[in-house]
């Protein structure tokens, strides 16, 4: 077995503040090198949590954080100063939704990318000017060598976020961490970005864990697709056994809410309910109160973890179980 | 329903006569550049644009930003003034027979941020209560509707009535939107990506209610969503729009088999497969939408259409039927065997197989 790119063991993110948040609990996830991971998730799923803590992002003092998270060898929760910013940006980079929020407004495109090149490879100024210019191609921004001189605001939406890729990739990471880098972005030009990721993944060759709410933007971009649901991960599997053999009953009503084929007219087959505060370390199913096939089991304990398949996880009591008299929270089986 | 606490505006033309006609309507937003405001230029957001509502259907309107749908929509509530053209409600002209404030009285409106759009400082039975007793209901009979309509949308009265706007979640704040908008019995509602800030699992519940709503009020909606798979859902009708114009009109299902316009092939084609084995290959479009400050000339898509000949650039392509087929209206060079395009005969043989 290769060498896990990124190994996330037993993740938990907490906020403290006037209230305490449980944003994740409980986190398990690998990527092998050269993979497309797509963490699929609503508001408040801690998607977006777990993208910056493997960058390590969140405020300090605010965050409490435990796990043990790996990036190509490097442990990432003992990262100090100088390690820190070497690994950010160079191991590891990442790209948001909004690159006008992301990028600063007052250095051009090329300046940036120069930064990030010198400071990481220790190259001159001009030479990290010749790599932004190499990157602006990379990323098809038409007329490279004029743009290299605009300041974002000179730039449309679309050409923003290529060149915010261009950006997160000159300094060639290992890991690229995406947080919904299509949401904002028109449907015509939503569909050029994602093509054009899947290209670059393939001709560097790294490893892309993708944050959406967009089940087709998924489908679009990934090799494997993780639901998260209320801070915990509850299903994990190929794009093709997320789409076509969905096992958690989240994941099929969010398949279903998705209005892709469905004829007009029907009854839409909603998910009750909305998702739960975050305020209690979960003791059961988070999801059972909206589950339409949920048992007294699911509410008393928290579910075991199925493995249906190799890379296959789902944290669901099996439907046999669901309805049995007072048990304890059940090992993991093999269903 | 209370129904003698407001009057719905009563229906005047009968059920042929179209909710709402617009005819050629214009809207452009002018911005100074250089000194004293010299060199002015024109964002043409809505240009020339022409299109009927029927009654009790819904209409969808697609597009991407800049191509002036929510413009139209702000048009249609009255919260943005014409430069030209004829807004005719149910038989009535705006600025003729109606004034704004009857138009108000039968077309309401659903914002996008439901927060932005709610009074903070105002509980919810307050917000709905506001517009029935702007018009004379009494307070007491007010607050009676406002928790009728908190029922319909499925907010319990006794839990929600008297909770503030931040006390709500996105899907709870978007249901009293809704109810605001029914509490002075509206005919028409502008629905302005209403559904697109929610969760899809809370989107499906809002959508079920707008169809619930529709029948039981006998409500019209114009519908505006960048997501084609919730307009097809709920829409009878759709309307394409590109830079300010419509590019093609007609009945959803007719639009989804035969897509006649290049652009709304394109829009189609850039929706995310759903099928891991058959994702895009290849972008249907190539660069962003221009900007609407001074657009393209002739056909607005020229710049980015494949099939774009010389003469795309300098005339402008009329509305033409579809397969001859006046419910299903497209505007291209390609449909109009008189405009000179090379594919004209060709693309029109191909639509009418």
């Amino acid at each position: 077995m290769t060498e896990a790119l990124v190994d996330i063991r037993n993740l938990n993110v907490r906020f403290h503040g006037a209230r305490t948040v449980h944003a994740v609990n409980g986190l398990d996830l690998s990527l092998k090198p050269g993979e497309v991971l797509t963490i699929l998730g609503e508001s408040g799923s801690g998607k977006s949590v777990t993208l910056k803590a493997l960058l390590r992002l969140l405020p300090e003092k605010r965050t409490a954080i435990s796990g043990a998270m790996t990036v190509d060898g490097i442990d990432v929760m003992s990262l100090k100063g100088r390690a820190l910013a070497d690994y950010r940006g160079g191991t590891t980079s990442m790209i948001f939704q909004e690159p006008m929020l992301a990028l600063d407004p007052v250095y051009t495109i090329g300046e940036q990318i120069a930064e990030a090149v010198c400071r990481h490879k220790g190259i001159s100024r001009s030479a990290g000017m010749d790599v932004a210019l190499d990157m602006l191609k990379k990323v098809r921004i038409p007329s490279p060598e004029r743009r290299l001189k605009n300041y974002p605001h000179e730039m449309s939406g679309g050409m923003r976020q290529r060149a915010m890729i261009a950006l997160a990739l000159s300094c060639r990471p290992k890991l690229l961490l995406a947080d919904e880098p299509t949401t904002a972005l028109d449907a015509t030009v939503q569909i050029q970005v994602l093509l054009l990721l899947r290209e670059l993944q393939k001709e560097f060759g790294m490893g892309i864990i993708f944050v959406t709410h967009d089940i087709g933007v998924a489908v679009e971009i990934s090799d494997r697709i993780a639901v998260m649901y209320a801070g915990t991960l509850i299903e994990t599997g190929t794009t093709r056994e997320i789409i076509r053999d969905a096992r958690h009953p989240y994941t099929r009503g969010l398949l279903a809410a998705n209005l892709h084929d469905v004829t007009p007219g029907t009854r839409l087959e909603a998910i009750p309910g909305a998702p739960p505060a975050l305020d209690a370390r979960p003791t059961a199913c988070s999801f059972a109160p909206r589950c339409p096939e949920a048992g007294p089991v699911c509410s008393a304990a928290l579910p075991p973890v199925l493995t249906p398949g190799a890379g296959r996880r789902v944290v669901c009591v099996p439907k046999a179980d669901r309805f049995a008299g007072a048990t304890s929270a059940a090992p993991a089986v093999n269903a | 329903m209370a129904d003698t606490v407001v009057d719905p505006r009563p229906d005047r033309g009968g059920p042929a006569q179209p909710l709402v006609i617009a005819k050629s309507l214009k809207r452009h937003f002018t911005i100074s550049k250089g000194l004293f405001g010299m060199k002015a230029s024109a964002v043409r957001a809505v240009d020339d644009v022409s299109f009927t509502v029927e009654k009790g259907e819904t209409l969808g309107i697609v597009g991407e930003s800049g191509c002036g749908k929510s413009t139209t929509a702000r048009i249609l509530v009255g919260l943005t003034p014409i430069d030209s053209g004829d807004l005719i409600f149910d038989g009535e002209q705006l600025g003729g027979d109606l004034t704004l404030k009857d138009l108000w009285a039968g077309v309401q409106m659903v914002f996008q941020d439901s927060y932005a759009s709610l009074n903070p400082r105002l509980t919810i039975e307050d917000t709905i209560a506001f517009g029935p007793r702007m018009r004379g209901t009494s307070t007491d009979d007010a607050r009676a509707l406002a928790h009728e309509l908190l029922t319909r949308v499925g907010l319990a009265p006794e839990r929600f009535a008297g909770r503030y706007p931040h006390e709500l979640s996105g899907g709870q704040r978007q249901r009293v939107n809704i109810a605001r908008s029914l509490a002075i019995r509206p005919r028409l509602v502008i629905l302005d990506e209403a559904v697109s800030a929610l969760d899809k699992s809370v989107e499906a519940q809002v959508l079920n209610l707008l169809t619930d709503l529709k029948a039981e009020f006998g409500l019209t909606y114009v519908f505006i969503s960048h997501d084609l798979n919730v307009v097809r859902y709920i829409s009878d009708r759709i309307m394409v729009m590109y830079l300010g114009e419509v590019v093609e009109i007609g009945p959803v299902e007719k639009i989804w088999q035969r897509r006649a316009h290049p652009y709304t092939a394109a829009l189609f084609a850039a929706m995310p497969s759903m099928d891991p084995d058959d994702r895009t290959e290849v972008p249907p479009l190539a660069g962003d939408p221009p900007n609407p400050i001074d657009p393209p000339s002739g056909c607005r898509f020229h710049t980015r259409c494949a099939f774009a000949e010389p003469m795309c650039g300098t005339a402008r392509p009329t509305a033409m039927p579809v397969a001859g087929d006046a419910d299903h209206m497209a505007a291209c060079h390609m449909l109009d065997p008189a405009s000179g395009h090379s594919r004209a005969a060709a693309r029109i043989a191909e639509l009418a197989a």
